[in-house]
């Protein structure tokens, strides 16, 4: 028995894939010794702020900087007409668009960046930007974007007049960016036409915002006798800004030195490209001092990358045993003043087209129209891949109207129309091809853990005796890691991942990627691929990311990418690193290479256990014999270029009851079983679940970013934007299926966005479904406290006896 | 969210801080937590010249018994009242307001004497105040004045104080045995202001409701005491009828501005709802049954 129990312990000591590892991150945060782009402090560092507009739409009559300017310790104040000549006043955004990095003439949201004054510190620089002089002429401005496309809607970018050819399609107003459309028009709206049952509902998923803990902001600091430029900078993906802002400033790309420090979160709110930004680097080219701009959260809610906004309408054609023929599928997508969404370029709605969710689905048909409108720009996806969490809310709430509509039960129809694990690989209706998936496997082991039919029964007799208590369900599929050079890029970029490992001759390596980590923990993670692939312990393999000086060239996380992509470079660096590590294991040990074995940490000669090379061996032997005609050094770098996406998947079961006096919601139980292929670390995946239902739980119940008729944003600070304490946060369970994703080199899939792609859904079923025996089959988020008692008001739902 | 500049000082006396009051004519505010007044001023609403930091002299601070009243220094702190076993005892009905307010953090800085003299009808302290017939100590230079509660507030940030007083002291009743309470707050989330909150102080005779308090949180400019209810109430043995038409008068007091917590419809009928609870609980203490 001693051999299993030393190959055990060597499995265990290597803290591998699967492994409880705990996060390798912590102690630095915990003892407050972060380093993020606001502790970042140089000599003769200048500090910027913003001078925005007080209007959602106006025309700029005058800027009257000569006070600003007077005040001591203010060294400059920025306007359009000084980016002008630079030809930075403008900004390409990632949709193809533009967008004003200085209002020019005009602002067209309010909180608008109108101009940018710089000063010797934070406080002078806010003296400074309030006794900035802009004169406005007010304008009408459009803020409902149902009125956007109206005949006589105020134009909103006169800079686009004649443009009719937009970077998505042609457009057909002034305010009109694109129109999308994807799937087969006539074969949906022919099984519609023959359909047994139809169902529409308007579905509004509302505009919101990510809302990291640590805002946006930069240190520019311009080293004029070099000509070069060092940007740190709150981003999740450094390498592209490297790139855009040497195509921006005519900077010499290997000049330009872009630091993503540790990041506080970043939702995708930290993947683009902010005014901010600009006029921190044109600040330090022209003052030629380090400068920087670190936003306050009002700034950040108000005038920073928003997420979602789409208004939907769903609709299902079914036969009349719930059996779906068909999905049609409108949406008006909300932008802002600019198309700043934050999307691989050829895809103007994201992967929205995943919205046929996990159901076998023959026909569908998409259409989304963006429009401009006097608020914000972003679009960005709030912990979601590129609009998945629009798509997976609109099938996952339009298969519960169905439900209602046929009375059939929400869990029953939805395994009555699942793909079956036969099925894959699948090719949806709208041109996806799902890798794998177990979907009723996963549902049936939540109904069973949960007592489903019991809390049906606990329901009904609830109902009885006029209380109300909602069980809501979400089959969610995802789909991740994006993803294939041939179809994603951004700005002309392919969206691949890098891994790049150094094994130093003691036998610790050092490993660096293209991705950056805002909190999903790569630094325990990816060593734990590593150390499975190379049998070096994870704890002797140091992880960097985030300086593009020194890491390989990477697309950057967000999108759930980091593991699809960069893990799957990892596992193949590592496996390059090992074929060479074999070719040195047979020179020392005088045997064939087809004479070794691989395990766990070494290789053995087959058959004979004690002639053996173990990986630190090899390293050390790497750098002083190794066989003739081999490169010393072990080093390995892959560009990991992925065939297709993956698509995690999950059975999510939330019980809520309402409180129907007060409209209170109060979620009694959350039970969430994820499925996203191989589990590298168990403890991670649980935190990356429980991170981001409580996202899903505080956009279900109460974000949400509301404009007025003018434009006005109402409620931009965190006294009104609801982030939940511990207090309401609720309890979660959590469980899994393990369906690896076939293409993927461990078959890992992705878990960082899933529940907040599926809590979401999950949320909003539970708390319609308290409301449908009355009836009820769609209420808008979100479900706070005002607007689930409105619900009840008008049904004298609230009326004692 | 960045202040404009202000100068600060920190007396060690009460007599230290009211001359500085006197001299700063009006410009200056009082610091006594910071929870409130810290806040308006990084949004630049408020933009004191001079900031007179009152945390620093301890004659504010001391939960005592003083024959029927128990005398609480202004600046004591939202958990030393909640500590405390004199008000546990003796006026329960304060440390389970406390239990509302903010989180165990804020409770450890903003202080009494701040949350009721700011003014603010959100604020939690003022209508209990005026539900227990509390009175004020404000002092000046020029001496002292003891206001009732009942007639302190004025409106949205404005009260009796004047810009050289200071509120140096609440003086509360201690409850008698047998007296209900309840204080029913309504919010979205832990720290939040009340989207409405509703106190009731009572006393029982037998079946019939002797006297009875109730007032408001946050539905109107300042908070609201329900006297129309108190008066329907006074008397009578409350049954669930009384409760329905006392939440209904309540309701018809509440001027409560809109905001992402709810439109005015909304928050005064939730003003109803937390009257009704507020009345049973309160009941149902004053019956020993809670």
């Amino acid at each position: 028995m001693g051999i299993p129990t030393e190959h055990y312990t060597r499995k265990e000591k290597l803290g591998g894939v699967g492994c409880e590892r705990r996060r390798k991150e912590d102690a630095r945060f915990i003892q407050g010794k972060g380093n993020y782009v606001d502790d970042i402090k140089l000599p003769g560092m200048l500090h910027g702020d913003f001078v925005r507009s007080p209007y959602a739409h106006a025309r700029i009559k005058s800027i009257d900087a000569s006070a600003a300017l007077a005040l001591p310790g203010v060294h400059a104040v920025l306007t359009a007409k000084d980016l002008k000549p630079l030809n930075l006043h403008w900004m390409p955004t990632l949709a193809g668009d533009v967008q004003a990095v200085l209002a020019d003439e005009k602002v067209g949201f309010q909180y608008q960046e109108v101009a940018f004054v710089v000063a010797d510190d934070r406080y002078i620089a806010a003296d400074a930007a309030d006794m900035v002089k802009v004169e406005y002429e007010v304008l009408p401005c459009v803020s409902d974007p149902h009125r956007a496309m109206d005949p006589d809607a105020p134009e909103i970018r006169p800079d686009l007049a004649g443009k009719m050819q937009g970077a998505h399609s042609a457009r057909k107003h002034h305010n009109h960016i694109f129109t999308w459309e994807v799937g087969d028009k006539a074969a949906t709206d022919l099984a519609f036409s023959m359909a047994e049952v139809t169902v529409k509902e308007k579905i509004w998923y509302p505009r919101n915002h990510g809302s990291p803990l640590e805002t946006c902001g930069a240190v520019a600091a311009f080293d004029k006798a070099n000509g070069e430029l060092k940007l740190w900078v709150t981003s999740q993906a450094p390498h592209v800004v490297r790139t855009v802002v040497a195509q921006l400033s005519g900077l010499d790309e290997a000049r330009v030195h872009v630091v993503a420090p540790d990041v506080g979160g970043g939702f995708g709110v930290k993947v683009g490209i902010y005014p901010g930004y600009v006029c921190a680097i044109v600040a330090s080219i022209s003052l030629g001092r380090p400068v920087k701009w670190i936003e306050d959260r009002v700034e950040h809610l108000a005038a920073t990358a928003f997420g979602r906004d789409y208004h939907m309408t769903g609709e299902l054609a079914a036969d009349k045993d719930g059996r779906i023929k068909a999905l049609r599928v409108h949406v008006l997508a909300d932008h802002g003043a600019f198309d700043s969404c934050a999307d691989p370029s050829k895809w103007p709605a994201g992967f929205f087209n995943i919205c046929t969710g996990s159901y076998d689905i023959k026909v569908a048909y998409v259409c989304v129209d963006g429009v401009y409108t006097n608020k914000a720009p972003g679009g960005v996806s709030y912990r979601c891949s590129f609009r998945v969490t629009e798509a997976s809310y609109i099938i996952e709430r339009m298969i519960d109207v169905l439900a209602q509509r046929l009375g059939i039960d929400k869990a029953e129809i939805r395994l009555r129309n699942f793909i079956k694990p036969e099925q894959f690989p699948y090719m949806s209706a709208l041109g996806w091809e799902y890798d794998s998936g177990n979907y009723a496997e996963g549902l049936r082991k939540v109904l069973e853990a949960c007592d489903y039919a019991g809390l049906r029964r606990e329901q009904a007799e609830k109902r009885a005796r006029g209380y109300l208590m909602g069980i809501g369900l979400s089959t969610f599929t995802e789909i991740v890691g994006a993803g294939p050079t041939k179809i994603c890029d951004i700005l002309g970029v392919g969206m691949f991942d890098s891994c790049e490992i150094r094994v130093h001759p003691t036998g610790s390596a050092i490993a660096r990627f293209g991705t950056k980590d805002q909190g999903q923990s790569h630094r325990t993670t990816y060593a734990q691929i590593l150390a499975t692939e190379i049998g070096i312990p994870s704890e002797n393999i140091m992880i960097e990311e985030g300086d593009t000086d020194t890491a390989p060239y990477g697309l950057g996380t967000y999108g759930s990418r980091s593991t699809p992509t960069a893990g799957a470079a990892a596992a193949r660096a590592g496996r390059k690193i090992r074929a060479k590590a074999r070719k040195i294991a047979a020179h020392l040990l005088e045997v064939s290479e087809d004479d070794l074995e691989w395990d766990v940490d070494r290789f053995v000669v087959k058959g004979v256990p004690d002639q053996m090379k173990t990986m630190k061996d090899i390293a050390w032997a790497a750098y002083n014999n190794v066989p003739p005609g081999l490169e010393p050094g072990l080093e390995a770098v892959d560009y990991y270029d992925p065939p297709n996406m993956t698509y995690p998947s999950g059975a999510y079961l939330c019980v809520v009851d309402i409180d129907r006096y007060t409209g209170e919601v109060k979620v009694r139980r959350f039970y969430a079983l994820d499925d996203c292929g191989t589990r590298i670390n168990p403890i991670i995946i649980d935190g990356q679940i429980h991170g981001g239902l409580t996202e899903a739980f505080a956009v279900a119940m109460g974000q949400e970013l509301p404009y007025d008729k003018e434009g006005n944003l109402l409620g931009a600070s965190l006294l009104d934007y609801f982030i939940p304490t511990a207090v309401e946060t609720p309890k979660y369970e959590t469980d899994f299926t393990v369906t690896p994703s076939p293409h993927h080199p461990i078959g890992a899939k992705g878990v960082g966005e899933s529940p907040h792609v599926g809590g979401v859904s999950a949320f909003s079923n539970a708390v319609i479904d308290a409301f449908s025996h009355v009836g009820v089959t769609h209420i808008d988020m979100p479900y706070k406290s005002c607007n689930v008692w409105k619900m009840l008001h008008a049904l004298g739902l609230d009326k004692r006896e | 969210m960045i202040p404009p500049s202000f100068s600060y000082r920190a007396p060690a006396t009460v007599s230290e801080a009211l001359a500085l009051l006197n001299e700063s004519d009006g410009e200056a505010k009082v610091l006594a937590g910071g929870h409130s007044l810290l806040p308006m001023m990084k949004f630049r609403f408020a933009e004191p010249a001079l900031l007179i930091d009152i945390g620093r002299i301890p004659e504010l601070k001391g939960i005592r018994q003083v024959g029927n009243r128990i005398h609480i220094g202004a600046m004591t702190t939202e958990n030393e009242l909640l500590e405390s076993a004199l008000l546990k005892e003796k006026c329960p009905l304060l440390p389970e307001v406390v239990r509302w307010i903010a989180d165990p953090q804020v409770r450890n800085r903003g202080t009494i004497g701040g949350d009721i003299a700011h003014g603010d009808p959100a604020n939690d302290h003022p209508a209990t105040m005026r539900a227990l017939e509390a009175e004020f100590v404000l002092k000046s230079a020029d001496g002292e004045r003891v206001v009732a509660a009942d007639d302190f507030y004025l409106g949205t940030y404005y009260t009796l104080l004047e810009a050289n007083e200071l509120l140096t002291e609440i003086r509360v009743p201690v409850l008698p045995p047998g007296t209900g309470y309840a204080y029913k707050k309504l919010k979205r989330k832990t720290g939040d202001f009340a989207i409405a909150a509703a106190c009731v102080v009572l006393s029982l005779t037998g079946d019939k409701c002797e006297r009875i308090a109730i007032t408001l949180t946050n539905v109107g400019p300042t908070p609201l005491r329900a006297e129309t209810a108190e008066k329907l109430l006074t008397g009578k043995a409350i049954d669930d009828q009384l409760v329905e038409q006392a939440a209904q008068l309540a309701m018809e007091i509440c001027d409560p501005a809109e905001d992402l917590r709810g439109d005015k419809e909304y928050k005064i009928h939730m003003a109803g709802e937390m009257t009704r609870r507020a009345i049973r609980e309160a009941i149902d203490r004053a019956r020993g049954r809670k």
